[in-house]
């Protein structure tokens, strides 16, 4: 089915001149382009994120340390949690939906491709929104420039009273504006993968990845729409005489709390659920096994998508709900851990009875198992209320959420990287230096984010900018912060090995991993139009069924 | 597809995996011989009070049951990876396909929901406890108004106001007096959180909270603001001294007395008195009545100043009232611009506050 092509007029684009390149990136509605763009420009804010992260931990190195004032610590952990939710793990989720979701479903595009191109770009102007505070936030002397109250600004820190100057009104709108392109994203995602889909392929042969990105499509609209009424309501707070936050004058602070949160915790999902998606498809690959009990896979993660949606006050738990709300908040979180782990147990029965390869995609999905394992039951710890009423807001907390979100959700997005590369580029990665990246970033992690649990468990909060010696949290902050070293130096040859790799790599060809869903029997990179001729498929595994006529897998769907 | 031998990284892998075994063996001997001295004086699983002892069970409960399952999983997939890796003796060709299997999926689920049950249970359970816990008339009752960067302290029963370091009675389990303590907020979010007592809840504007402890030993508790304030949150530090009765209540008599009027330090108490600082400072017996900060009435019966940032020294007192953000940058109290001779004026009429 790979054999067909067709000749689009002047489909040589490499000896263009550079404007006229430029121009059609800027312009174009391909979701191949898209997707890509949507990768670059998180790529671009994960390592302002980075950045952002390393100042708060050489900051806290050692106790009552001065490598930043109060300010400018509380400005970075404000733009770090701000930037890496909205402007990095989103785009990067978002880019690598736009790219595979039609390829993997034997789509020519997305549903919608101009809507696509107008959400990328309202994400991307509000990120630029976001960081132009540095430069005008500062509307009033001495009122500070980028925003300090917080990624989850909790009211009544964020009205005008305590947050002097403009440099919240540059947070409300940089989540407003992105918020909505988000949201484009997402009805685009549901529409492509309900409308879009080749012929034979319903919706219990679509592979795992598209599933799960249609889950996380319908929790970006159903959570991102609340967090955008609220940041209206904030601005209308802040600019219109409105009070809906403002205790003072018979507003809620709480309310504020539970707008954030019924956005904030689906949001972990919303990026969660993606990375499953990874898993679901690198882990079969390299364990050359269908993925094991595919109907419940499905079940599980759409079961997670809609009880994501119930459990949003776990993070309320120190605010003074009663005994009752407090019980129901315990039980929906913990009913979580049944889907989830019946996504680990799947996952690791996959790879029983395989042959598994370690090629550097399928080293980060197994290094993803044993983290989001740990971080599941960490999760478990803390739904546990009157656990959490001591580990809420510690770095117990901290470091419990960044092993979702780096061990958890990263890895497996440095597995997509390493394993759709050579779809993308139609280059192979470096294997060296791919593994390398792996050693430096796991040991990097485990350093950073195992030792930062211990220091909330003896009594750290969140966002201190300086701490007191004689607490027991010195030594772990040091070790802490020297594993920050080794990620940064891993992200260093990460995006070495990209460059690299994408002007000196081998040609991949249109399937190197042996693999079986449909983006692997086209071309590498794709052209415009995907497929010349559109795919038809009788099993969840297409190009299995192709490479092994005589046991296809239709015979036991 | 042609097979990958790599036997030699793999036996290179389970050697990398024994040393990490031996080196976090030897770590974990090495944590626990020194687990003879306190390893933290806000250690959670170190309770002195009921709150934190329930939690701490409770903790204990969970923290083994998540860890058997860790172990549990953790063991299963080690020997998925390393017994099902590629290997030369594999021979070619695809392994056998295998879709799924209704049993083992079912045991998968139904194992899990049962654990969580368990889980579940026990945690209604210490949340009943804690949060409906019937207070005996002996409870003492005090007000915790958290304020951008210091704490205020109110007695309603006895009218004594003080500031960041909190005084309450041990409580003897046979005749309990433990400590009601209501939480306010003047301004932004706050969380009062003293790990060894109670577990934190947050002091929010215009949402009373309450929380209470029973310390069961004298001495010294830390703890700080949980919940991020402002720029100075990190130095909103919290000190409960947990008495005898005896000495508590010689505390509160000595705290609800007015501040005793000395001649020696007229001019320090002028300077006091005809500059901003009565704007926001309180001493009792005077005209200084001001609401926004510290009340200063007994400021010499406090180790600390600055919310517990400083010890209370001359020198200590002097540098801050001279410039508080020397300590503090970002707190609310400004340089008042003092000459030294008011400035020594002032800090002798305070150390007379006691």
């Amino acid at each position: 089915m790979s054999t067909a092509s067709i000749t689009v007029g002047n489909a040589s684009s490499d000896h263009r001149p550079f404007v006229e390149t430029l121009h059609q990136w800027v312009t174009t509605v391909d979701h191949k382009r898209l997707g890509i763009l949507y990768i670059l420009y998180a790529l671009v804010f994960l390592v302002f994120g980075g950045i952002e992260a390393s100042i708060m931990r050489i900051q806290l190195i050692r106790p009552h340390n001065n490598f930043v004032s109060p300010e400018v610590f509380n400005r970075m952990f404000t733009m770090h949690g701000t930037t890496m939710i909205f402007f990095a793990a989103m785009p990067i989720v978002f880019g690598f939906a736009n790219y595979l979701v039609p390829l993997m479903i034997g789509a020519r595009d997305m549903a919608f491709p101009r809507l696509n191109a107008f959400s990328f770009w309202l994400s991307a102007f509000g990120g630029c929104l976001l960081y132009f505070s540095f430069l005008g936030g500062n509307g009033l002397y001495g009122a500070g420039n980028a925003p300090d109250v917080g990624w989850f600004a909790y009211a009544p820190l964020t009205s005008r009273t305590f947050s002097l100057g403009h440099s919240t009104d540059f947070w409300i709108l940089a989540v407003f504006v992105s918020g909505i392109g988000s949201m484009g994203t997402a009805i685009n995602i549901i529409a492509t993968v309900l409308c879009m889909r080749c012929p034979g392929m319903t919706l219990g042969k679509m592979p795992l990845f598209a599933w799960l990105n249609l889950t996380m499509g319908g929790l970006v609209i159903l959570s991102m729409s609340p967090l955008t009424a609220a940041q209206l309501m904030l601005l209308v707070d802040r600019y219109l005489g409105g009070h809906f936050f403002d205790a003072q004058a018979g507003g809620s602070a709480v309310l504020w709390m539970h707008f954030f949160w019924i956005f904030g915790h689906p949001e972990v999902y919303v990026l969660a659920i993606p990375a499953f998606a990874n898993a679901s498809e690198i882990i079969p690959v390299f364990s050359r096994k269908a993925i094991f009990g595919y109907p419940v896979m499905v079940a599980a993660s759409v079961a997670i998508g809609f009880i994501s949606m119930s459990v949003w006050a776990h993070h309320m738990f120190t605010v003074g709900m009663t005994a009752a709300g407090n019980i129901f908040f315990v039980l929906s979180t913990m009913a979580i851990a049944v889907p989830t782990g019946i996504k680990i147990f799947n996952w690791l029965a996959t790879m029983w009875g395989g042959k598994i390869q370690f090629r550097t995609p399928m080293l980060f999905c197994i290094a993803f198992l044993f983290q989001f394992l740990i971080a599941g039951l960490t999760g478990v710890m803390l739904a546990a209320a009157p656990f959490d009423w001591q580990l809420s807001g510690s770095y117990f907390v901290v470091a419990h959420f960044h092993y979702v979100i780096v061990g958890g959700i990263l890895f497996t997005v440095f597995g997509a990287f390493y394993y759709w590369f050579p779809k993308m580029s139609g280059r192979m990665y470096n294997e060296a230096l791919g593994k390398l990246h792996f050693w430096l970033f796991a040991i990097g992690f485990h350093l950073t984010f195992d030792f930062m649990h211990i220091p909330g468990l003896l009594g750290m909060p969140r966002r201190i900018y300086t701490y007191e010696p004689g607490r027991g949290w010195d030594t772990l902050n040091l070790i802490v912060t020297i594993g920050v070293a080794f990620q940064a130096a891993g992200t260093l040859v990460f995006i070495g090995n990209l460059l690299w790799s994408k002007w000196r790599g081998v040609a991949a060809g249109s399937d190197p991993w042996d693999a079986w869903t449909l983006e692997w029997s086209t071309a590498s990179p794709p052209p415009a139009y995907n497929f010349a001729v559109l795919p038809g498929v009788k099993s969840r595994r297409p190009l299995w069924d192709l490479k092994h006529p005589e046991d296809p897998d239709w015979h036991y769907e | 597809m042609a097979a990958h031998v790599q036997l030699p990284r793999s036996v290179a892998t389970m050697r990398m995996i024994k040393t990490a075994a031996v080196i976090f063996c030897t770590a974990a001997a090495a944590w626990a011989n020194r687990a003879s001295q306190p390893l933290s004086p806000t250690n959670i699983f170190a309770p002195a009070s009921t709150p934190a002892d329930m939690i701490s069970t409770l903790s204990s409960l969970v923290v083994t049951v998540t860890g058997l399952i860790f172990l549990t999983v953790f063991s299963l997939l080690l020997w998925a990876v390393v017994k099902y890796r590629e290997k030369a003796s594999s021979g070619p060709g695809e392994p056998v396909q295998i879709y799924g299997s209704t049993q083992v999926e079912l045991a998968w689920t139904v194992i899990p929901i049962l654990i969580v049950v368990v889980l579940l249970l026990a945690t209604v359970r210490a949340i009943a406890s804690i949060q409906n816990a019937v207070l005996p008339p002996s409870a003492v009752e005090v007000s915790v108004i958290g304020h951008q960067y210091w704490w205020e302290y109110r007695y309603p029963h006895s009218n004594v106001v003080t500031a960041n370091e909190l005084h309450v009675p041990v409580s003897d389990p046979s005749h309990p007096t433990p400590t009601f303590l209501k939480l306010l907020s003047a301004d932004t979010d706050h969380s009062f959180w003293v790990p060894r007592l109670a577990g934190k809840t947050d002091l929010i504007p215009n949402h009373p909270n309450s929380t209470w402890i029973d310390p069961h030993e004298t001495g010294l508790y830390l703890g700080q603001c949980s919940q991020y304030c402002g720029v100075q949150h990190a130095k909103m530090l919290l000190r409960v001294y947990v008495e005898t009765r005896e000495q508590f209540d010689h505390w509160i008599e000595q705290q609800s007395q007015p501040a005793v009027a000395s001649d020696n330090v007229i001019e320090g108490r002028r300077t006091f008195e005809s500059t901003a600082c009565v704007n926001c400072h309180t001493v009792g017996g005077t005209a200084a009545a001001g609401k926004f900060g510290p009340d200063l009435t007994h400021l010499m019966s406090r180790d600390t100043i600055g919310a517990g940032i400083v010890p209370n020294t001359p020198a200590n007192l002097r540098r801050w009232i001279q410039d508080p953000s020397a300590f503090k940058p970002g707190c609310l109290m400004p340089a008042m611009g003092l000459s030294d001779s008011q400035l020594d004026a002032v800090t002798a009429y305070m150390e007379t506050l006691r």
